[in-house]
């Protein structure tokens, strides 16, 4: 039982990195990752709403979607939109230090395609709670590795002498190129699944 | 705000304000369901069908919908046609449905199509909405046209199955895996300000109104 949910957590992190083998949560990858110090906060803060949202999709898919599959889109993005600001709420009252670090980030994560994707697949696959809270937590973790690595490349690309044509989102998008290329060697990791 | 022609409306977000290719929204679903022609014609046609629905509900009832919960009002619009898009395609292309998957649900959180909403439809009339909406649609379907026939002939020598490449040649498959979709996207972004600086003499070709053009990311 350990060693599956271990197994889920490191596929969601390194195999099927969300980011660089799904295309998830690119807008704040290609965003926020020009600093070390921004996209670590942003990674904790997904890794946060990711949590929440694995606690939410599994309470929806027990509980209200088996009598109404058809409300499940919707379902989804309503609750897990609400519970978001709700706890950002919570967090501003109880811990200002902390909101002050995730604060600007919360609602922007709330719309990004991870969340929503998170659930999706923790539907589709059929995961119960504890397998649900490891594979966000795994994907949280996956999301923050890709946004640091590309924020620790930027910073050096500032110093480098980059051609006139490439500065910009392009020498982003071939530089997760590489580095997804890189994250395809993680593959051979898991065999099973 | 300078007022725009409707002609303009409908041109502007197929080229010169790209949803993918100039303002890099909906980035998630152009890398990633491109890896063949049939999946980015069947996800161009489907993000096409909910905006232009999304467009038309949000421009009728601007009037009656609170400015603070309008972002919500949106996203429950979007998401009840991103509903009937993926119930569709179930029923006509179930093969296709399958290998898109979950990113047919994702068309919810296509920043292109909620950015659209904010900054257009629910300031216009309904006639030049559904113009823009149309125009935005096309310039989604052409970005993803472009990504997908790039990376289908040069990953599988085909083009919508059909080879084209003959018999000799050896696919590269990595352009249709997950690392094809950031390089071609990237070569391509290269390609176009590699024209752009070529004509960057012209005057007069980014001669749209501000706001409108809504340059800004979302998240």
């Amino acid at each position: 039982m350990m060693g599956e949910l271990i197994w889920i957590l490191l596929s969601a992190m390194v195999v099927n990195n969300f980011t660089l083998a799904l295309f998830l949560g690119l807008c704040p990858f290609m965003g926020v990752s020009a600093r070390v110090e921004t996209a670590l906060r942003m990674g904790a803060a997904n890794i946060f709403v990711l949590t929440i949202t694995s606690l939410c999709a599994w309470f929806l898919n027990s509980f209200v979607l088996p009598y109404t599959p058809y409300l499940r889109l919707i379902a989804f993005i309503v609750v897990i939109a609400s519970l978001v600001q709700i706890v950002e709420m919570v967090i501003k009252k109880l811990s200002p230090t902390l909101f002050r670090q995730l604060g600007i980030y919360l609602p922007l994560i709330t719309t990004n395609c991870a969340i929503l994707g998170l659930a999706i697949f923790q539907t589709n696959r059929g995961y119960d709670l504890l397998e649900g809270l490891s594979f966000a937590i795994g994907a949280g973790l996956g999301l923050t590795l890709a946004l640091v690595l590309m924020a620790s490349i930027r910073e050096n690309t500032e110093l480098a002498s980059v051609p006139e044509l490439a500065k910009g989102m392009a020498l982003v998008l071939i530089i997760a190129g590489s580095l997804s290329l890189a994250f395809m060697g993680f593959a051979g990791l898991l065999s099973a699944s | 705000m300078r007022a725009t022609t409707p002609r303009q409306d409908l041109l502007r977000g197929m080229w010169n304000e790209n949803p993918v290719l100039i303002q890099m929204l909906g980035l998630c679903p152009a890398l990633a369901v491109t890896n063949s022609v049939e999946n980015s014609i069947a996800m161009g046609l489907a993000t096409f069908f909910v905006l232009i629905g999304s467009s038309l509900l949000v421009s009728t009832f601007k009037r009656f919908v609170p400015h603070e919960v309008r972002i919500s009002t949106y996203i429950l619009i979007i998401a009840t046609f991103v509903t009937i898009a993926d119930m569709l395609l179930e029923a006509i292309v179930p093969t296709v449905h399958k290998a898109l998957g979950a990113f047919v649900a994702l068309i919810v959180v296509n920043c292109m199509i909620l950015g659209r909403q904010e900054a257009f439809a629910s300031k216009r009339p309904v006639g030049r909405s559904l113009l823009d909406a149309a125009g935005t649609g096309v310039g989604f379907i052409i970005a993803l046209l472009m990504m997908g026939a790039i990376r289908e002939v040069l990953g599988a020598g085909t083009f919508l199955g059909i080879s084209v490449l003959g018999p000799h040649f050896e696919p590269w498959v990595i352009m249709i895996l997950p690392p094809g979709g950031f390089l071609t996207l990237g070569v391509i972004l290269l390609f176009l300000s590699w024209i752009e600086k070529r004509r960057a003499v012209r005057p007069g070709v980014r001669d749209w109104p501000e706001g409108v053009a809504s340059g800004q990311k979302a998240a």
